[in-house]
């Protein structure tokens, strides 16, 4: 005897996550949808005529997202013109496939796409850090290059508005990692639906509370075509910790994530704990709670044959700066 | 007479079975009924070319992993117990890979 839909009666194909109810697929994919609108909604992410960048990587959560936000915008009448904006680290073998993948999107949905590179923005590729480097601090690079990167892109495409596809197990993830690393003020922002009003591009994410394991069977579902390969040069340990961490709280109690981004949004800060001033770099004016941004500290560094330069503690590169007589 | 099943690896989870996605696998018809478990013993024992850790732990796949039969999600057909019948079609996706 087949389980039936919750909703409609109907042969059910899955079990949500978030509410255990068994649904078919033509009510799941309706329920998907309109809690992504609703939550879009109740943010007030968007006003109509926003011209807006979607992160698109050719993975899953992002080619299920420009899906959506098509399909949503088409049905609420949003008025939002879209765009699709990838970051091409200079990766090979990793980001010129995936980035086969968003071309096709771009066809499939009817979206313009625009492509931005780290060579052209930085002068450096991932590949070429990579063997001035090594393996150990190159997502720290990587990082920090394509924040910055999608705000360039956003900009050079006069978008005003940028939507990544962060997902409720990514947020819950970063609540997580911000807590064993005592960033205090990461773990405020990172549950944040909007982040970077000032002096950046506002930045969205409408998956906020979407649970991966719908975004997954929704793309399954809908056969969209993305592309799943793991970045050659990122073990990110500590992330798959987390990650693993996550889904075996998961597996036990599906609230869990939820649960666990509710808890990151009820931290209160104490007055007393001190918190970076945010400000802008004085070198090329993107937003930095430092005098000189990570970016630009980074690139210094490659740029002058320390590419060590960057990496840790701002106090301890400070004192790195002074002894060589950087200013 | 023999169980005939279609495996579909996907998400990343293709990595661990030789990059292949697809397997067509016959099993041998014993005296006890086919589970999903008893598949997934099978599917470590035949298909896993290393790190079985990263497919199965604790003698169900990894939290992270999604499986489905034919189409539907193996959590609203009892995982582990449901019976294997023949021509079923198991997919197992992956969803610990970047986004």
């Amino acid at each position: 005897m087949p389980v039936q839909c919750a909703a409609c009666g109907k042969k059910a194909i899955l079990k949500r996550p978030k509410t255990a109810d068994a649904m078919c697929r033509e009510c799941f994919y309706w329920a998907f949808e309109e809690e992504i609108h609703k939550t879009i909604i109740d943010a007030k992410l968007f006003t109509p005529g926003d011209k807006v960048a979607i992160g698109a990587s050719g993975g899953k959560d992002s080619t299920v997202l420009a899906y959506v936000m098509k399909a949503l915008n088409d049905r609420y009448n949003y008025r939002l013109d879209l765009y699709l904006l990838s970051v091409d680290e200079g990766i090979t073998g990793y980001r010129d496939d995936s980035l086969e993948t968003v071309k096709r999107n771009r066809d499939q949905y009817c979206l313009p796409l625009k492509i931005v590179s780290y060579e052209d923005l930085y002068g450096w590729t991932m590949d070429a850090i990579v063997k001035e480097i090594g393996l150990k601090n190159n997502c720290t690079f990587c990082g920090v290059f394509r924040r910055q990167a999608l705000d360039r892109g956003a900009m050079l495409t006069e978008c005003n508005k940028i939507v990544t596809g962060h997902n409720a197990d990514d947020i819950a993830e970063t609540v997580i990692m911000n807590i064993l690393r005592g960033d205090i003020a990461r773990l405020r922002r990172c549950t944040a639906i909007t982040t970077g009003q000032e002096g950046s591009l506002p930045r969205c994410k409408p998956f906020k509370y979407t649970y991966e394991k719908e975004i997954v069977m929704y793309a399954y579902f809908k056969k969209l075509d993305y592309f799943s390969t793991e970045c050659i040069y990122s073990p990110n340990a500590y992330r798959g910790y987390a990650r693993a961490f996550i889904k075996d709280v998961e597996k036990v109690r599906p609230s869990a994530i939820i649960d666990i981004i509710h808890s990151g949004e009820s931290l209160s800060i104490k007055k007393d704990v001190k918190m970076p001033v945010q400000g802008t770099c004085t070198r090329c004016g993107y937003v930095s709670s430092q005098d000189v941004c990570k970016a630009c500290l980074l690139l210094e560094g490659l740029n002058k044959g320390m590419p060590k330069l960057g990496i840790g503690k701002p106090h301890k590169v400070r004192k790195v700066r002074d002894i060589h007589g950087y200013v | 007479m023999s169980l005939n099943l279609k495996l579909e690896f996907s998400g990343g989870a293709e990595l661990l079975v030789n990059k292949v996605k697809n397997h067509d696998i016959t099993l041998p018809i014993s005296s006890k009924l086919w589970t999903l478990r008893g598949l997934l013993d099978w599917i470590k024992d035949n298909l896993l070319a290393e790190r079985p850790e990263l497919f199965i732990q604790g003698g169900s796949v990894r939290p992270g992993i999604l499986v489905l039969v034919n189409d539907a999600d193996w959590e609203l057909l009892g995982e582990l117990e449901y019976e294997l019948q023949d021509n079923d079609h198991i997919v197992f996706i992956s969803t610990l890979h970047g986004g």
